[in-house]
């Protein structure tokens, strides 16, 4: 799905990390911890073809992100689906607008769609906030409205920055047992959290991996999680 | 040429719900309706000016082309005289279709509008003046001149050329401005639409991210600003269109002896062009827009 091959990703001369090489297979759980500042969210930048890596190769469902124009990574995120650490929205549009834009800027917005919306609204608890508008909403409203709308698309990736940075821990258990769910589904899942807690307590759930960024270079964590 | 109908098509087909990712923003909306109908309105004039200016040219070019006056300053009891023996040398004169003495009658219709009605002409020593029209070929001034000097030595040749080619530049030249006017208006409308476009996607740029987050391509967003501005331009400028078109209507005539400013409007299938311009306005904010909005989204990412 997605291959990198000794990705290295600088800032201004300063480099983030390099030497990255990883395959994420399809209906993998990977965990991405590491240090605030490691790169965390650049590397899930570089995975949905934001940034382009400095280095190495990077390929997304089997094409070269550099030989991709702008219009191909649009494409791409159709099937990548993506929850930001600070979840963007229309703020002029209802939270059910909101989770229905994917399928709204691409077309698909056809009523079997929508159907679908309804479902989904009411999946991640939803269904009354419906019609409220993003300003309106909690830090937990919030993530889950993200969520919903990264897979209003059923994609075949979620890629996940601190899905859980904002919610108290009954709510992140909530949203994390919803990616352990789709995970089961098929969906190939990368989540990138500090929280080791979090960690602990879903990989008794899922087989899941995890991948550690520390000192400009990623490891896979062991067993002493 | 294709890709642009395919943009019109998407512009005026494609559904609300593509249009409200895009906040709406009254100010921006307000000013450039308001712009758009300003510069029909100007358009519409520059435009009457243009084709007036053009009218004249033509006319006074085929006139005053096709006619001479010749002038006799004589005492009174020989002016007859003279009159008949200039008439006798037109009448053998090669290019000349008809020449014929203005009678009193038409002579003091001419002096009217200085001198008053009822001016005793008969008792004034007012020169007497011969309409002279020409064939299409038309005739040797130098040689007409020559004869004339020879047997009415009183009588002047005018061929109008002398006040004719300046005329018809000035005409020439007013119909040109008009032309740069409407040059110039358009320009304006792309340059006011393009500084409206860059502030509207400015002030956009987060929905722009939003969007690009969730796999919109760059023809969906920029076509959400380009359907907006090029209605709004379509929209202002029809306005502006209809209240110029009807202020030239209004506008007060005096007939045919007007001049370019009195004879300022449309006539017969020139009512068309100025139905023109609000789609040709419309076009040009396509292409300010998206040129606008391409600059800009690969800037942003």
């Amino acid at each position: 799905m997605i291959e990198l091959e000794n990705v290295a990703y600088s800032y201004g001369g300063g480099e983030l990390f390099s030497e990255i090489s990883l395959k994420l297979a399809p209906g993998s759980f990977h965990f991405l911890t590491g240090p605030s500042g490691a790169g965390k969210t650049t590397f899930l930048k570089l995975c949905y073809g934001a940034l382009q890596p400095t280095d190495g190769q990077l390929r997304l469902f089997g094409a070269d992100l550099r030989d991709m124009s702008r219009d191909d990574v649009a494409l791409c995120r159709r099937r990548i689906g993506v929850v930001h650490q600070d979840c963007q929205f229309l703020d002029h549009l209802p939270v059910a607008e909101n989770v229905a834009l994917p399928l709204t800027v691409s077309g698909q917005d056809r009523p079997e769609e929508l159907a679908n919306l309804t479902d989904l609204m009411s999946w991640v608890g939803l269904t009354e906030r419906a019609n409220a508008l993003p300003p309106e909403l909690s830090g937990g409203e919030r993530q889950r409205v993200a969520l919903a709308r990264a897979l209003i698309m059923s994609p075949e990736v979620i890629l996940a920055d601190e899905p859980t940075g904002n919610v108290d821990w009954e709510m992140s258990q909530r949203l994390m047992r919803l990616l352990i769910e789709l995970n089961r589904m098929g969906k190939t899942v990368v989540i990138a959290t500090h929280d080791l807690g979090l960690i602990r307590a879903t990989k008794a759930h899922v087989q899941s991996r995890v991948l550690r960024i520390s000192n400009r270079r990623m490891q896979l964590a062991g067993a002493d999680l | 040429m294709k890709s642009y109908v395919a943009i019109l098509k998407r512009i005026f087909t494609r559904d609300a719900a593509a249009d409200r990712v895009v906040p709406p923003t009254g100010t921006t909306a307000r000013l450039t309706l308001f712009s758009a109908g300003a510069m029909a309105f100007l358009a519409v004039f520059a435009l009457a000016l243009s084709l007036a200016a053009g009218r004249l040219a033509d006319r006074w070019g085929e006139e005053l082309a096709r006619t001479s006056t010749i002038r006799i300053t004589a005492p009174t009891e020989q002016l007859s005289a003279q009159t008949e023996a200039a008439l006798r040398v037109l009448e053998t004169t090669p290019g000349v279709a008809a020449a014929r003495a203005l009678d009193d009658e038409e002579q003091r219709a001419l002096l009217e509008p200085w001198f008053g009605p009822d001016l005793p002409v008969e008792d004034l020593p007012i020169p007497q003046l011969i309409e002279v029209t020409e064939t299409e070929d038309g005739f040797d001034a130098e040689g007409l001149r020559l004869r004339l000097a020879a047997e009415v030595p009183n009588a002047v040749l005018d061929d109008h050329t002398r006040w004719r080619r300046p005329m018809i530049a000035a005409a020439s030249r007013l119909r040109l401005m008009g032309w740069v006017c409407i040059l110039l208006i358009v320009g304006a409308v792309g340059a006011m639409i393009t500084l409206a476009a860059n502030a509207a996607l400015a002030a956009n740029a987060r929905v722009i991210s939003v969007l690009r987050l969730v796999g919109a391509t760059d023809d969906y967003i920029a076509d959400a600003f380009v359907r907006r501005f090029t209605l709004r331009a379509l929209t202002g400028a029809g306005v502006g269109t209809l209240i110029g078109l009807l202020a030239i209507i209004a506008l007060p005539s005096i007939g045919d002896t007007g001049g370019v400013l009195t004879g300022l409007g449309f006539r017969g299938m020139h009512w068309v062009l100025p139905l023109l311009i609000p789609p040709f306005a419309a076009i040009v904010a396509l292409l300010a827009t998206q040129a606008a909005a391409r600059r800009v989204l690969t800037e942003l990412d």
